[in-house]
């Protein structure tokens, strides 16, 4: 166990090389000298110094990339010269509203995913099962920037739900309440997204289950439908399920910007949009930094729940 | 004399063989809905080929006196904020989301496939230093590494967003590819090929390159699918093709903020994006079950 945990650890800090070096080398893909660029308006002898030493730009580059992990290491992610805010803190205001996110979807996703893929299990190809799995293949194909739209036409505009930008957005500790509302359609449509996937994965490992001899065993003694679902069947029917929540997480990381820039939610995803149109390359070069360690962090902390969940796993 | 010796052996093991390639007795038939979903995404492709010669409206052109009108029988689909006809630029946005899709695919299957099927005949080190090396770009999310590239690599045209998404879709086709070809590279028809001295070439194209045809295809399905979302996502951020060229993503994204007075907009090619995208899942998901493979998937 300890030797599988170790050699996991090893692949995610190989990963986070890898991932490191790929977001130090966007600054090289700007046409040109770099520093020009990420300068704009604010090209001028001192900055171009500091840029320099910031980035330890006369260096040979593997030098180059050794001065900016080190940099990033500390934590320090640079000073933006557009906004003039150091990167770092930038990111950190905007991360909690992407944990926030996650955590209400994939309760709302979760929530709703485990019981319905349960009863569609139980009774394959009754009514519900069907329109639930037809529905779910459909609602596969609908990428979440369509998903928004309709939700904002139907939901937002015609009941009324506020669909808040920026200036309103109110931290959870200042006002939950306003929080929550704010919140509600973006962490829907996230919700709306992972409940197909985690309903289609555990409806067809449920089914595969349920047709073990364990299952008709336990059935045989007597034990109640109720408690060979969540006792007997869930946990061997699970390992997909949180396999591809890991990747579902991460992807809702990734791809959060979307709906954040749509919604006007000021997480790291519309931090990114905005810094993309204002050309802050350095800002563009921290978030995406922060949010790729972060989806290869999220798929490691749920291989180790499937490890949890099946040890038989460490075995391979 | 050799010869019948030869067949000797392979007899009972081709026997063997064949049982399990065997295709199931009864197959269910594909189903009208399948053939629904292939005259869709044929329609789609034939009108994105042939737009120019066809009697639509310039999508380009602007006519302010009839600015977001609702669809009539001279505008089928309405207009938009500056009177463009919204069919006729459904139509030829659906040429960017084509182009790039197919053209990511090319580049992915060019570049990933051959690398896999070699690695599945090799295995050996080459085979797991490539998986390892494909599989910790799989940890690596395609989305931002791709929206990432997309803003620092300007100016951003047609070809650079086909070429980034292609790149990014290199280790997804190799993990599929790999997974079908494992199975059939220990089969014994392979060996028999390799013992017989069979170049490495000749085995990957005529023998296993047949047998992982149909996954393969499925995969292109999907994995046009995807990025087509992807694509409209991309225009979305304003990072794919500029406006004032349509394509689905940026019509979406255009209609955004008239989105209470006028939802045709949105509403047209949101429906032909989705249904496109749906028909194309369902095409490559009714091909899996029918070959019988479950390995493909996005």
């Amino acid at each position: 166990m300890a030797r599988y945990i170790l050699q996991r650890l090893v692949t995610l800090i190989a990963i986070l090389f890898v991932v490191s070096i790929g977001s130090f080398y966007l600054i090289h893909l700007l046409p040109g000298d770099p520093v020009f660029l990420i300068l704009g308006f604010n090209y001028s002898p001192v900055t171009k110094a500091i840029l320099d030493a910031q980035l330890g730009l006369n260096q040979p580059i593997y030098l180059q990339y050794f001065t900016w992990i080190g940099h990033v290491l500390h934590g320090n992610l640079g000073t933006s010269f557009i906004s003039h805010q150091s990167v770092g803190s930038t990111i950190m205001r905007a991360l909690p509203i992407d944990g926030e996110l996650i955590i209400i979807s994939q309760i709302l996703a979760f929530g709703a995913a485990i019981p319905l893929a349960m009863k569609a299990a139980r009774n394959p190809d009754s009514v519900l099962d069907r329109i639930l799995s037809a529905g779910s293949f459909v609602l596969l194909s609908v990428p979440g920037f369509i998903v928004i739209i309709f939700l904002v036409l139907f939901v937002s505009i015609k009941l009324g739900v506020p669909n808040t930008g920026p200036a309103t957005y109110v931290p959870f500790l200042q006002n939950p309440l306003v929080n929550l509302t704010s919140l509600m359609l973006p962490s829907l449509t996230i919700a709306i997204g992972a409940f197909v996937l985690y309903f289609r994965v555990l409806r067809s490992d449920l089914t595969g289950v349920l047709q073990e001899e364990f299952i008709t065993m336990a059935r045989s003694k007597g034990i109640s439908t109720r408690r060979i679902m969540w006792r007997h069947a869930f946990r061997p029917a699970s390992v997909a399920l949180l396999g591809t929540a890991g990747v579902n997480i991460g992807g809702a990381l990734a791809a959060g910007f979307i709906v954040q820039f749509l919604l006007a939610i000021p997480g790291l995803g519309f931090t990114l949009v905005t810094a993309i149109n204002a050309n802050d390359y350095l800002l563009v070069q921290g978030i995406v930094l922060v949010i790729s360690a972060a989806v290869v962090i999220v798929n490691f902390i749920f291989d180790f729940i499937i490890f949890l969940v099946d040890p038989r796993i460490a075995r391979d | 004399m050799e010869n019948d010796t030869v067949n000797d052996q392979t007899t009972p093991i081709e026997h063997v063989g064949s049982t399990t390639l065997e295709k199931p007795e009864k197959k269910a038939p594909l189903g009208v809905l399948f053939w629904v979903s292939v005259g869709w995404v044929g329609l789609n492709i034939f009108l994105a080929i042939v737009a120019n010669f066809l009697p639509l409206i310039d999508p380009l052109a602007l006519n302010p006196n009839i600015s977001n009108a609702g669809p009539s029988l001279h505008h089928f689909f309405g207009t938009d904020e500056f009177g463009r006809d919204i069919l006729s630029r459904v139509i030829f946005g659906s040429r960017i989301s084509i182009a790039v899709s197919f053209g990511a695919l090319f580049i992915g299957f060019s570049i990933g496939s051959p690398l896999a099927m070699l690695a599945s005949l090799r295995r050996g080190r080459f085979d797991k230093a490539l998986t390892t090396f494909m599989y910790s770009l799989l940890a690596f999310p395609g989305i931002i590494a791709t929206i990432s590239i997309l803003s620092f690599w300007i100016p951003r045209n047609l070809f650079k967003v086909t070429l980034v998404i292609g790149l990014f879709t290199i280790p997804l086709v190799y993990r599929v590819v790999r997974t079908a070809s494992l199975a059939v590279a220990s089969k014994e028809f392979v060996i028999a090929a390799q013992i017989q001295g069979a170049k490495d070439g000749r085995i990957l194209f005529k023998e296993i390159l047949p047998n992982i045809t149909p996954i393969m295809v499925s995969f292109v399905l999907i994995g046009v699918a995807g990025v087509v979302a992807l694509e409209g996502a991309l225009a979305f951020l304003g990072l794919s093709i500029n406006p004032p060229t349509p394509s689905w993503g940026n019509m979406i994204n255009e209609s955004r903020t008239i989105l209470s007075t006028d939802p045709w907009l949105a509403l047209f090619p949101s429906i032909v994006l989705v249904l496109f995208i749906v028909s194309l899942n369902f095409i490559g998901d009714r091909l899996r079950n029918y070959f019988d493979v479950a390995e493909v998937k996005i």
